[in-house]
């Protein structure tokens, strides 16, 4: 089993290494390059070779790239071209912001759309589960920024619980950041919650067809029981999984919900990188996010081998 | 619900019907007009083919119908009370305590996730009857009775850490660890080799006859069942053929179908005497060693000869390499030593180094038509296959040829455009059949060909097989467990133990004293319709295994 483990986190490290790539690529690519983006309007051809000798880029793309890689294995991502300020510097608050929904949002989408998935399953086919169906369906239909603004009319507007602007600063204490937050962490519960509910439900009611769950039910047991001591665990695998998408989705793919909510989180910042060309910037974006992804499916990969009795008690 | 006094009736089954419902009103009748009674400590024995509704009765007297049907009439008395007017609760409470049920298959019946401790302590914990430390108590008595090793740890295992037998037996614990009234065992040996299905009978009817257990015992096998059971009711179709106590049953039976049943049953101790087989073998396996990844030999040291008309056997149990040596000789499993010689040519180890002509001349049939069949083709396309890819024949030749084989297969020819999940098991096996031949090979490989399925639709194919043979001049290789199907059809016969031979040569003689230890142990555990039979091999058994220690053979590694 361990063996299996350090191949699951071989394999990360070198999928990680792959984007690192990507990214690299996908900057040098861009149309204009640093020296265009710095020298911006000045731009002469002589001044523009002059900008790229001295920023490196006449070198060939290989060695930067190494030269990139090195650095950011140090920790060292560079300036910002934008601010001149250093790079990490810059992320790290936009980063705890994510951070900080993405968790906020986790704790509660992912014990609530389990729980709410077992009682699907228990209640197959009845009013219950054709009702949560049907709700969770809908949010997951419905694009984000739209359940957003929704929240925001019917939550802050009208009824004026919650504050519709999630303008959090460093120094916001915890309590008024989780009021804060609130209505952007719901948006993205409903986004995320019908993935894994319908996944728990769905592979919860695939093991309920084994020979061993039959046995469960002439033993007497009573169906719950027989749902969350017999099928659940057995069950646990496609479900890590999907958690672990929804997750990473949690991290990466938030851009729209912060803008929606003005929040300060690492999406906003490196949309607003990509068009100022802080191409620095943009790359340690990428790889944060790549880094996160990879990092997710791998710990999925893990638990769900974790999971399995055989490779936990080998003979 | 145990002080009841003997000799009175635990369960009386009254006209039971069980329907499956469809969406368009009452579907086909599972089971129709069934009635038996069953006293303390008297077992019944339902006997009877797939689809005979054994195994919707034995869940009945559970009160439980498996998805679709329903219980639609008659009565079943449990203790004064009908089981079909309980309320939910009531039935949870019967199910366990009440009446219990060990299943065919303990490996797919154990929660892979669970210790077999928690599964055992089930019934009784779950049901209020012990605190988990007396349940816990109740199990190590139980796994000792049933002789499992190391009875004060066993429960601390899993499933998948157990042997098949030992799940088997584990699995009868978890039902009488609260001590039912009524067990019901559904076809339990069924998966288990002939060697181990001894063993767990044994400890079965020891468990029942000591604790005054009333059974249901049900199987396909008369044989097994004459070992265990007081009565015996022959199910077809869902009704009763035949019903009586079980020495009238075996000995005279009155209704056709139980004779015809009986006698397949006893014909399987008679030996092919025709030994026609030509001078040059076909097929020449010589030392023959391979392995999967690992440096264990699941074939080690194989020789074997194949001639024109010859039936070779390879039997031996699971785990003995014989389906491995299968795939060795097609070349889906490179061997690693030793050579193969086909019609005189050594044949590339490796199957994509083989020449089509090769590949043509030796084909194979397998052990589940289900899964052997690509349910998305018609008969057509699935046997017309290698008509076309080794013949290159045009479409409407290869559309005749198709015809003739499954004339050939007593198939109608209407057939041709149907798909595998339009036909029944023994129809399948036939496609199967008729597409190894199309090929026009030289050797058929048999795989357990007929263990999927039932005792009567087997004979049939074997009798096709045989009748192809004789025409055709095939040579078979016929792997499998079953011993009366060698006696029968093979003149040659190999004993396989743990990737080796221990035995070879005309079944006749390998099947004659003086036996090696291992065959005979096999011989003798086939099960016998004589109904001490079990007491016999069991006062045999103990001699066998010296005489296996003294040759220094381990059964198990």
């Amino acid at each position: 089993m361990l063996r299996l483990i350090a191949q699951r986190l071989g394999l990360g490290l070198l999928t990680l290494f792959a984007a690192s790539v990507l990214i690299f690529a996908g900057t040098e690519i861009l149309p204009g390059d640093l020296a265009s983006a710095v020298l911006q309007n000045s731009a002469t051809p002589e001044s523009l070779a002059e900008m790229r000798k001295e920023l490196g880029l006449d070198r060939p793309a290989a060695v930067r790239y190494v030269e990139w890689l090195g650095h950011a294995v140090e920790g060292d991502l560079g300036r910002s071209l934008a601010s001149h300020r250093d790079v990490v510097e810059e992320i790290t608050p936009r980063l705890k912001n994510t951070m900080f929904l993405a968790v906020y949002a986790a704790v509660v989408a992912v014990p609530l759309a389990v729980v709410l998935g077992l009682m699907a399953a228990i209640w197959q086919g009845g009013i219950y589960d054709r009702a949560v169906n049907f709700v969770t369906l809908l949010t997951i239909s419905v694009p984000e920024y739209l359940v957003g603004y929704i929240l925001i009319k019917y939550l802050s507007v009208r009824l004026g619980w919650f504050p519709s602007l999630a303008n959090v600063t460093p120094d916001t204490p915890l309590l008024e950041r989780i009021g804060l937050t609130f209505l952007p962490m719901l948006t993205l519960v409903l986004v995320v919650m019908a993935h894994m509910m319908r996944m728990t439900r769905a592979s919860v009611l695939q093991i309920m067809a084994s020979p061993y769950i039959e046995m469960a039910f002439l033993k007497g047991l009573p169906k719950w029981r027989v749902v969350v001591r017999h099928a659940f665990p057995n069950a646990l695998a496609p479900i890590i999984n999907v958690i672990a998408l929804d997750l990473a989705y949690l991290i990466v793919g938030v851009v729209v919900v912060e803008a929606v909510f003005v929040y300060p989180g690492l999406g906003q910042l490196m949309v607003d990188a990509v068009s100022k060309h802080d191409v620095p910037l943009v790359q340690a974006c990428g790889l944060i996010f790549a880094g996160a992804f990879i990092l997710l499916n791998m710990t999925a990969d893990v638990l769900a081998i974790l999971t399995n009795p055989r490779l936990r008690h080998p003979r | 619900m145990n002080a009841r006094q003997a000799g009175e009736h635990v369960l009386q089954v009254d006209c039971l019907r069980v329907e499956v419902r469809t969406d368009r009103g009452p579907g086909p009748v599972l089971v129709d007009n069934v009635s038996f009674a069953l006293r303390r400590g008297e077992v019944i024995g339902l006997i009877g083919e797939s689809g005979a509704g054994k195994s919707t009765i034995g869940l009945a007297t559970l009160g439980y119908t498996r998805r679709g049907c329903h219980i639609s009439g008659g009565t079943l008395d449990f203790d004064g009370r009908d089981i079909r007017q309980m309320t939910a609760a009531e039935r949870r409470a019967l199910r366990g305590p009440g009446v219990a049920y060990i299943a065919q298959s303990a490996a797919a019946s154990f929660n892979p996730a669970m210790t077999l401790f928690e599964q055992v302590c089930e019934i009784p914990v779950r049901h209020g009857m012990m605190s988990v430390q007396q349940a816990r108590t109740e199990a190590v008595r139980l796994f000792r009775e049933l002789e499992l090793p190391n009875p004060e740890r066993f429960g601390e295992r899993y499933p998948h850490q157990v042997s098949g037998g030992q799940l088997q037996r584990a699995m009868a614990a978890m039902a009488m660890a609260a001590k039912p009234d009524i067990l019901v065992f559904d076809e339990p040996t069924t998966a288990l080799d002939v060697t181990t299905q001894v063993e767990v009978l044994a400890a079965f009817r020891k468990l029942i006859r000591e604790h005054r257990t009333a059974a249901i015992y049900i199987t396909h096998d008369l044989a097994v069942v004459a070992q265990i059971a007081d009565h015996i009711m022959v199910l077809r179709h869902g009704k009763t053929v035949e019903y009586g106590t079980a020495g009238q049953i075996l000995q005279s039976p009155r209704e056709e179908y139980t004779r015809r049943l009986v006698a397949e049953r006893v014909a399987g101790h008679t030996f092919r005497d025709d030994l026609a087989s030509a001078e040059t073998p076909i097929l020449e396996v010589s030392n023959v060693v391979a392995s999967y990844h690992s440096l264990l030999r699941v074939i080690d040291g194989v020789s074997l000869d194949v001639r024109r008309g010859d039936t070779v056997a390879v039997v031996g149990e699971s785990g003995s390499g014989k389906s491995t040596l299968a795939r060795v000789i097609i070349g889906l499993l490179p061997r690693q030593s030793g050579d193969i010689r086909f019609r005189g040519d050594s044949l590339p180890p490796r199957l994509a180094a083989r020449s089509r002509d090769q590949l043509r001349r030796i084909q194979m049939i397998y052990q589940m038509p289900d899964v052997a069949l690509n349910p998305n083709q018609t008969l057509l396309e699935i046997i017309g296959r290698p008509v076309q890819f080794y013949f290159g024949r045009p479409r409407e030749q290869v559309r005749a040829r198709v015809l003739e084989l499954l004339r050939m297969m007593d198939l109608p020819e209407h057939f041709i455009g149907r798909k595998p999940g339009e036909l029944s098991g023994g129809q399948k096996q036939r496609v199967g059949i008729a597409r190894a031949l199309a090929a026009e090979p030289d050797l058929i490989i048999c795989d357990e060909v007929t263990s999927a399925l039932d005792q009567l639709v087997g004979e049939e194919i074997l009798r096709l097989l045989k009748r192809l043979q004789d025409e055709l001049g095939l040579a078979y290789l016929f792997i499998t467990h079953d011993l009366g199907t060698v006696k029968r059809i093979a003149n040659k016969v190999v004993v396989m133990l743990k990737g080796k031979l221990v035995a070879g040569g005309e079944t006749a003689k390998v099947f004659a004293p003086p036996y090696h230890p291992y065959t005979e142990l096999l011989l003798s555990s086939v099960p016998e319709m004589r109904s001490d039979w079990l007491d016999e091999v069991l006062s045999r058994r103990a001699q066998t295994l010296q005489a296996m220690r003294d040759a220094q053979i381990q059964l198990v590694p």
